[in-house]
């Protein structure tokens, strides 16, 4: 591993010295969106001046270099998870809906009655809903793989819960609440034995770890590009190419055809886009592309390795306080750089709103995990989420403000 | 270096001495028999909930009990509904909610409606923090919804 410059990665992100409520910003919610890098603001602005075009119309300059530096972006997106070609990388709007496809198109033809879906109790709101209403269309069943205390899934018995009736296994990676690193790669050999396809939402672990889906052998892959400092509005949907050519398309429209005729079906266009209709968000994938190239250039590896350091520094001197109560595992190797927890006696919108005060941006409330949230008894949680560009010194900042806090509300 | 320094005196517009009071010492949380009303409400985005109980006669509160969990502002707001509430008829209560809500809006009040809402006065500070002002509105907006859903339909 090489040692990071922090100090010069800072300085690529202009959001990172602006000041907040009179001092300087700590960011801590980077599970929640990550900020972005000049050259990645600078793509999109430079696209708008400079190339803007729509893609795969014409046959004109811009229109040939719009679509080049598309497919391009997709190439780098498909490169760094490892996919075996870009015609399996599917552009989406997000995580959610990469999820909502799968589930919609995949699941409505694949899961009959008296099927089950297996998902986990660390499931984002986005990896149960979709599945509760296909579920419910369709008379199958949810079931939960076991979770411990803190915040494993247990394998025993797992074989009575994924079974032959079990069509589908769609897991998260990392969660964005407890910061447990799943055993992707396990579940996913237990599912095909018994001939279940894997989804893994992957939001909270491809920006920040190398994540490898021909290693892993995963049938599906979904993930949000502004997690990894890219612009909002772009998701990517990797899918076994075998399963993307069988499913229906998700929505109908231009781009996504192959012949159209007054009277008969049209015919699909090949993959990808086959699932992506209407006019898409080219210069946001452009712009990803760009936040792909940042984040190789300082290495994925680097990045998770950095955050492990910060992840642990913040763990072990949150462990110490009295009053504070960490979600999940209490050790750091288990985990991403999320840390989700409770004081005793402050609840965490005050908090936040205090910390806020600070300079220090940290989220709470259920985070799309209501059911999880509530499990531990608890009506919210704080939870502070790192990315590369956070320091020791912003989590001393923080630590430092937690007791400065706990005195103003206990007084 | 940290440069987190600075005091949290910007926190008490907020936070003032009442509001922490009543968010320490909650009043008039001790459950009530026979209640004409018991309900849960609750705030989704946050979580924080309360359950109302309530008992009238004819036209007058003659007992209340709040209790509930979430942040300072949401319980102590409820808190300083439940004392401010008891004794009062229908009339009055609605009246008061109006003018927490304009207040919290960030609208003029008249001296004389200042005077009358007394000590939840103190909950003007948080118009300063916009997204807070949900958390204060919480008990206030329920108990008015569960006066005109429960009273006004029987």
């Amino acid at each position: 591993m090489k040692k990071l410059d922090i100090q010069k990665i800072r300085s690529d992100f202009p959001i990172l010295s602006r000041k907040v409520n009179g001092n300087k910003l700590v960011y801590l919610d980077n599970a929640a969106t990550t900020q972005k890098p000049n050259s990645v603001i600078d793509s999109i602005s430079n696209f708008y001046k400079t190339s803007n075009s729509n893609v795969h119309r014409g046959v004109h300059t811009l229109s040939i270099e719009s679509t080049e530096n598309y497919e391009f972006a997709r190439e780098k997106i498909a490169k760094l998870i490892n996919s075996p070609s870009p015609e399996t990388v599917i552009w989406t709007r997000n995580t959610s809906e990469s999820i909502n496809l799968v589930a919609f198109t995949w699941g409505e033809k694949n899961i009959m009655s008296g099927d089950n879906i297996v998902i986990t109790p660390m499931e984002h709101h986005s990896n149960i809903v979709p599945w509760q209403q296909i579920a419910k269309k369709k008379n199958a069943e949810i079931r939960y793989l076991p979770m411990s205390n803190d915040g494993k899934i247990e394998f025993n018995n797992i074989g009575k819960i994924i079974d032959s009736k079990t069509k589908i296994v769609a897991l998260t990676h990392v969660s964005n609440v407890l910061g447990t690193i799943n055993p992707a790669k396990k579940i996913i050999d237990i599912a095909h034995d018994k001939n279940a396809v894997v989804l893994l939402d992957a939001a909270q672990s491809v920006p920040h770890m190398p994540v490898d889906v021909s290693d892993l052998d995963v049938d599906f892959l979904t993930f949000s590009l502004h997690k990894m400092m890219g612009p909002t509005g772009i998701g990517i949907l990797y899918g076994r190419k075998q399963l993307l050519d069988e499913m229906p398309p998700y929505m109908f429209g231009g781009d996504m055809i192959l012949e159209v005729s007054y009277e008969k079906d049209a015919k699909w266009n090949s993959l990808p886009y086959k699932f992506e209709a209407g006019t898409p968000n080219f210069a946001d994938a452009i712009a990803s592309g760009v936040a792909v190239d940042y984040l190789n250039q300082i290495g994925i590896d680097n990045i998770w390795q950095h955050e492990k350091l910060i992840t642990e520094y913040a763990m072990s001197k949150m462990l110490s306080l009295k009053k504070i109560h960490i979600l999940g595992s209490p050790d750091f190797k288990d985990r991403g750089g999320v840390i989700s927890f409770y004081h005793e006696d402050i609840h965490p919108h005050d908090l936040g709103t205090a910390l806020d005060q600070r300079g220090i941006a940290i989220r709470t409330g259920h985070h799309c995990a209501m059911p999880l949230v509530r499990s531990y008894d608890i009506v919210a949680a704080a939870r502070i989420s790192f990315y590369v560009y956070n320091t020791i010194d912003e989590v001393d900042a923080f630590l430092y403000s937690l007791e400065q806090i706990e005195g103003y509300f206990t007084k | 270096m940290i440069s987190q320094m600075g005091g949290l005196d910007g926190l008490d517009d907020l936070y003032e001495a009442i509001i922490l009071d009543h968010y320490h010492n909650p009043r008039n949380k001790k459950f009530i028999d026979n209640p004409d009303f018991d309900e849960e409400i609750n705030n989704p985005f946050c979580g924080d909930e309360l359950r109302i109980q309530a008992k009238f006669n004819d036209d007058k509160l003659e007992g209340i009990s709040v209790s509930g969990r979430g942040c300072a502002i949401s319980q102590a707001s409820a808190s300083l509904l439940a004392e401010y509430v008891e004794g009062k008829n229908v009339k009055e209560i609605l009246n008061a909610v109006n003018i927490v809500r304009n207040m919290l809006k960030g609208e003029e009040i008249s001296e004389k409606d200042r005077e009358n809402i007394q000590d939840i006065d103190a909950l003007s500070g948080v118009q300063k923090f916009p997204i807070r002002i949900k958390c204060a509105l919480l008990g206030w907006t329920g108990f008015y919804d569960l006066i005109n859903a429960n009273l006004r339909s029987s």
